[in-house]
């Protein structure tokens, strides 16, 4: 089994008009929660996209959970999941319906046990047979993770999963992916602009800017790398720092 | 087996059948768009079953035969309904904007594809059989006394439904919702020259030749030659058989182009309303 449930390297993606993601390489080790740090337009979500088979990378090599996703993404696909507040399940049909539906995407067995189970651990149950385009922001934000979690993924994607959310429902969900993460010990790669989250949740960083890896590290080695209080002036330092002085690192 | 009780197995059905159950789960969360299935077969079954009493009476071409009208609109229904239904439910993707979610499971897209064509089986059979139904009621007149024959003619139609159908969803994953009335409209493009309710040598010249390109011409001329002569022509329908297959893989081959070109440009995750 490979010790790197995410392997990138050389990884570009080129537009007509533009390159979102730069010649990029790292690796992101197994058990592990590691964010994606940069600015809007840094090369983030298309990373992730990448990752996740939704995009075709220009060129570049990228192995998820040991397996190369460019040629083999169906081999992989049902160990990984992903989340995203931006991305709503079908408004019209009800949450059980919906994750009826995706439980059977992944060929589970025990469906209903299945949803019943996450229902409790998120706190769903209440609005299972409503549709999840009646939800709050809050509630959409649980129910799509348990979209995520349905499949018990090695690998779980995030982008900004606390986007939208007050900071009590943003706090449970951390708590929630927290104590997920350390019954499962999978991987988790998120992207955030919540730099207090990730100072809490991660374990690495990788600061992106205009498609490129700028630096990464601990939370810690970086604030203490910069000379800052807190992550959110490392962030402010990098982005607003001139690309020369900016050398990327693999 | 994995953490989640997963099965390891290929589970391609499985996944075609959640589709379909989606589908089917939409279909019933809204019942203006049930009745709606019904509604534009009935009515135009309606329609051409008054006009076909009338012109029984005042033409010779309805006396030969009182059906032709009458299973040329069911027909017609049945290639129409086939495009439409498929292209709808592809379209409910993308109004939902759920390809992004999708496409990170194990989805593989000739699963999709299935599972939209069942769809649009269903959609048909949902609104043409009632309206066949209440043309025995109304009219005393059963398109089923085609006999055999009608399957074949539904076969090939419905096929060719499907193949409009990939290909204005290629069209529609390519150009984004501003190309989603093509769903609508592309279908009445052929409904001149698949020669309907006439006989395809009322056509000029030039569009004969086009007209016999089309599957569904031989359809129609197959069915007139079997009310007005009695007569199965097996050749027509081999015909439009062989040109069934040449449009569905065309239709499939735009599609999955337009899926994969998709995917090149992270229209995945952006596509929708």
């Amino acid at each position: 089994m490979s010790a790197a449930a995410i392997k990138v390297e050389h990884l570009v993606k080129r537009y007509s008009t533009a390159t979102a993601v730069d010649g990029v390489s790292f690796t992101v080790a197994r058990g592990t929660i590691t964010a994606l740090l940069g600015g809007n337009g840094a090369g983030k979500t298309t990373t992730l996209s990448i990752l996740l088979g939704l995009l075709l990378p220009t060129s570049g090599i990228v192995n998820v959970l040991g397996v190369d996703i460019l040629r083999h993404r169906y081999r992989v696909l049902s160990r990984m999941n992903f989340s995203s507040p931006f991305v709503d399940l079908p408004h019209r049909l009800t949450v059980r319906q919906n994750l009826l539906i995706y439980a059977r995407l992944y060929a589970l067995r025990n469906r209903r046990e299945r949803i019943a189970a996450l229902a409790e651990d998120l706190q769903i149950g209440a609005f299972l047979d409503r549709p999840a385009g009646k939800l709050s922001a809050g509630q959409k934000t649980r129910v799509a993770l348990a979209k995520a979690l349905l499949n018990e993924p090695e690998l779980l994607l995030l982008d900004e999963p606390t986007a939208s959310l007050d900071p009590d429902t943003g706090d449970w969900v951390r708590s929630f992916l927290e104590a997920w993460q350390t019954r499962t010990r999978a991987t988790i790669l998120m992207a955030s602009h919540n730099m207090a989250e990730v100072e809490r949740m991660c374990s690495d960083v990788l600061m992106m800017k205009t498609g490129k890896i700028v630096d990464r590290g601990s939370p810690q080695a970086l604030i203490e790398r910069y000379g800052r209080a807190n992550l959110e002036e490392v962030f402010l330092h990098i982005v607003r720092k001139p690309d020369p002085e900016l050398e990327p690192v693999s | 087996m994995s953490r989640a009780g997963r099965l390891d197995t290929g589970g391609s059905l499985g996944r075609i059948w959640a589709m379909l159950l989606r589908y089917l789960y939409l279909l019933r969360s809204s019942w203006p768009r049930t009745v709606e299935l019904l509604y534009w077969p009935t009515l135009q079954m309606v329609v051409w079953g008054f006009m076909s009493q009338f012109l029984y009476v005042n033409s010779n071409y309805v006396f030969r035969a009182f059906g032709v009208l009458l299973a040329a609109v069911m027909l017609w229904d049945v290639l129409f309904r086939g495009q439409l239904g498929l292209s709808i439910s592809f379209l409910e993707e993308m109004w939902a904007r759920n390809l992004g979610h999708l496409f990170v499971t194990p989805l593989r897209p000739y699963e999709w594809v299935a599972s939209l064509l069942s769809m649009s089986l269903i959609r048909v059979l949902i609104g043409v059989v009632p309206a066949a139904l209440l043309a025995i009621a109304l009219y005393h007149y059963s398109i089923f006394s085609l006999g055999l024959p009608l399957i074949a003619f539904f076969a090939v139609l419905l096929v060719m439904g499907w193949a409009l159908g990939l290909a204005i969803c290629g069209l529609i994953l390519r150009q984004g919702m501003g190309a989603e009335s093509l769903a609508w409209l592309a279908v009445f493009t052929l409904s001149p020259i698949s020669a309907v309710y006439y006989p395809v040598s009322i056509l000029p010249h030039w569009l004969q030749h086009v007209a016999w390109a089309l599957p569904s011409t031989y359809v129609f001329e197959g069915m007139r030659e079997l009310l007005f002569h009695k007569v199965f022509r097996a050749d027509y329908l081999l015909t439009a058989g062989a040109l069934d297959m040449m449009l569905l893989a065309l239709g499939a081959w735009i599609f999955f182009l337009a899926l994969r070109n998709a995917r090149e440009r992270g229209a995945l995750l952006q596509m929708g309303e």
